[in-house]
């Protein structure tokens, strides 16, 4: 495996402009200019690349909607806006190879004809702020960004703009609307930001981890990315894996890899005296896996599917037999709840809800109907809002119950935890 | 309330990253409060009115977008404001009884500041580096791993 996020994860200094370039960095824009715009969408689109924030929609297809015709500005925003509970993988990328992602910005904006890109930044991420402005600031002096890139006459301004706290701002929509200086509230879509995004104009988000693997697939060719990963995701992701194993953290991993080698391989295996129980494979809001599936499922968009589960942002939350999940769903009924921007009725009452009664029950007064009244709570929440925040909840209050409902009826009727 | 010119200067800078008139102006939003806070220490309702003026927005809207973050205090906090991350990853590692001793130690409970106005305690959500838990963020910093009694009472000592 090659790679394609991660090769400088070993080089302290690649933060510095000449680093950088000494490792090759900033080298596949020769061959960007040299192509048409379409060109290098076509390469994308070849490559198989998916977006990485969570949705895993096809980049190039992404980019293939913007319309060439408006007469209006485009704009690319970079999402990083990190926040699903259990990713960390963005904040490794910014700090720790910032000029890559900068790379994979004017790859991005040069493909979709885009002359001023904005990186929407979480308003927590200050180290990160710190090295993307000094990297930024090097790009600009180096003329990798500014007026006639490279003498090839291409102009290209990258902004930081940072959020200001709020979960829901990482939604495409909601980042627009943040980065138009509003409340985060998600857009009814149609129309997409495609076509009409930030101020108006066609507009394309990307994730950065996305927009990190673009200077490799353009400089090896999506031939060479597609040989790795499976058919239908093909390439590399991060995984970022938290809870009781020897060595949580940030892993560039080959789609299609299985979840127990990973878990047990890579990471190192669980804590001593700690026995595997469920594992979150993408990110808090994704149905939860009970150990005996763990053993099967791979870590690829497909095989995810299969277990009725999704490959999300790659955050990988391993939980333990002692740890209640009584309690893991309070915790994350309290944060959607919290996050919840309040437009949609449904979202706005449901997500206080769920958090209501699971406060309830984790505290020792929950009633055999709880657990029927949350499904029902759940199934009233799916797929009726704008955006998919309710369904956040919604997914882990249903799989949580349904292949761990032993767990939440001994909690009721010994109206407490039996792990204490 | 004003500006210090110093800061009228970086108004005019981040007014030129967006496009001219009332949608750049108010694109500039988040980051004026943002400077704002920095100067005025937090977001009074006068500092509102003075970033309303500055901006030509109305200070209705200005007040609508203040209260959706965070990050924006709307009252004063303490010198150094203690952020615990109380999300999944850093539950399992222990951040209720983090928080539990940050409440002994400093009489105070999540949402409120020290007499001497050096701390204010806040739970926070997910602060997206959930492998190094628990993460307390002490005004713009990160500081992982904060496990148990002894390395709060270490990080408290760093920060008196």
């Amino acid at each position: 495996m090659d790679r394609v996020l991660t090769a400088n994860f070993d080089h302290p200094d690649v933060d510095k402009l000449p680093v950088y370039e000494g490792r090759g960095g900033y080298r596949s824009l020769k061959k960007v200019f040299s192509l048409k715009p379409e060109q290098v969408i076509e390469e994308v689109k070849s490559s198989g690349l998916r977006g990485r924030g969570g949705a895993g929609f096809g980049t190039g297809m992404k980019w293939g909607f913007v319309p060439q015709n408006s007469g209006k500005p485009i704009y690319l925003c970079v999402n990083a806006d990190e926040g699903e509970p259990g990713t960390f993988k963005d904040r490794e990328l910014l700090l720790r190879d910032p000029h890559r992602l900068i790379e994979g910005v004017i790859i991005a904006s040069y493909a979709i004809r885009c002359h001023t890109a904005y990186l929407y930044l979480r308003g927590e991420f200050f180290e990160p702020y710190q090295k993307l402005e000094a990297a930024i600031r090097e790009a600009y002096t180096k003329g990798y960004l500014g007026k006639n890139i490279l003498g090839t006459g291409y102009d290209l301004d990258l902004h930081i703009h940072r959020g200001a706290g709020g979960y829901i701002c990482g939604e495409e929509t909601a980042l627009i609307e943040s980065l138009e200086g509003k409340r985060g509230y998600p857009r009814l879509k149609p129309p997409f930001p495609a076509v009409q995004g930030l101020f108006g104009c066609p507009t394309v988000v990307n994730n950065v981890e996305t927009l990190s693997a673009l200077p490799y697939i353009l400089e090896k060719g999506a031939a060479s990315y597609k040989k790795m990963g499976t058919e239908k995701s093909p390439g590399t992701k991060l995984f970022s894996i938290s809870g009781p194993v020897q060595k949580p953290g940030v892993y560039e991993i080959e789609l299609g890899y299985p979840l127990r080698k990973f878990i047990h391989e890579d990471a190192g295996g669980m804590l001593p005296g700690k026995i595997l129980k469920a594992v979150i494979p993408g990110g808090s809001s994704v149905p939860i896996l009970d150990a005996s599936e763990v053993e099967q499922v791979n870590l690829d968009y497909e095989s995810m599917n299969q277990f009725g589960t999704f490959l999300g942002s790659g955050g990988v939350i391993v939980i333990d037999e002692d740890f209640c999940l009584v309690k893991a769903l309070k915790v994350l009924a309290k944060f959607y709840a919290h996050e919840s921007c309040g437009q949609c009725s449904p979202c706005r009452e449901g997500t206080g809800w769920v958090h209501k009664i699971m406060t309830r029950m984790e505290a020792g007064k929950g009633t055999p109907a709880d657990l029927d009244l949350l499904l029902n709570l759940a199934d009233n929440m799916t797929g009726q809002t704008i955006c998919v925040l309710a369904d956040s909840i919604a997914m882990p209050t249903r799989s949580y119950i349904k292949k761990f409902r032993q767990e939440f009826e001994d909690h009721v009727a010994l109206q407490k935890c039996s792990k204490m | 309330m004003e500006f210090t010119p110093e800061n009228k200067k970086k108004i005019e800078e981040i007014l030129k990253r967006y496009p001219e008139g009332k949608v750049g102006r108010q694109a500039a939003l988040l980051p004026v409060l943002r400077l704002a806070q920095e100067q005025f220490g937090y977001l009074s309702e006068e500092a509102m009115l003075t970033v309303a003026q500055v901006l030509d927005l109305s200070p209705a809207s200005i007040y609508g977008v203040a209260t959706f973050y965070t990050l924006f205090n709307k009252k004063p906090v303490g010198k150094y404001h203690l952020q615990v991350c109380a999300n999944l990853s850093c539950c399992m590692e222990g951040a209720e009884k983090v928080v539990k001793h940050l409440e002994e130690k400093l009489g105070i409970v999540p949402g409120e500041t020290t007499a001497d106005n050096r701390f204010t305690l806040s739970e926070v959500e997910c602060l997206a580096a959930c492998g190094t838990g628990p993460v307390i963020q002490v005004n713009e910093n990160y500081h992982e791993k904060i496990k148990t009694p002894e390395d709060v009472d270490r990080l408290l000592e760093k920060l008196r």
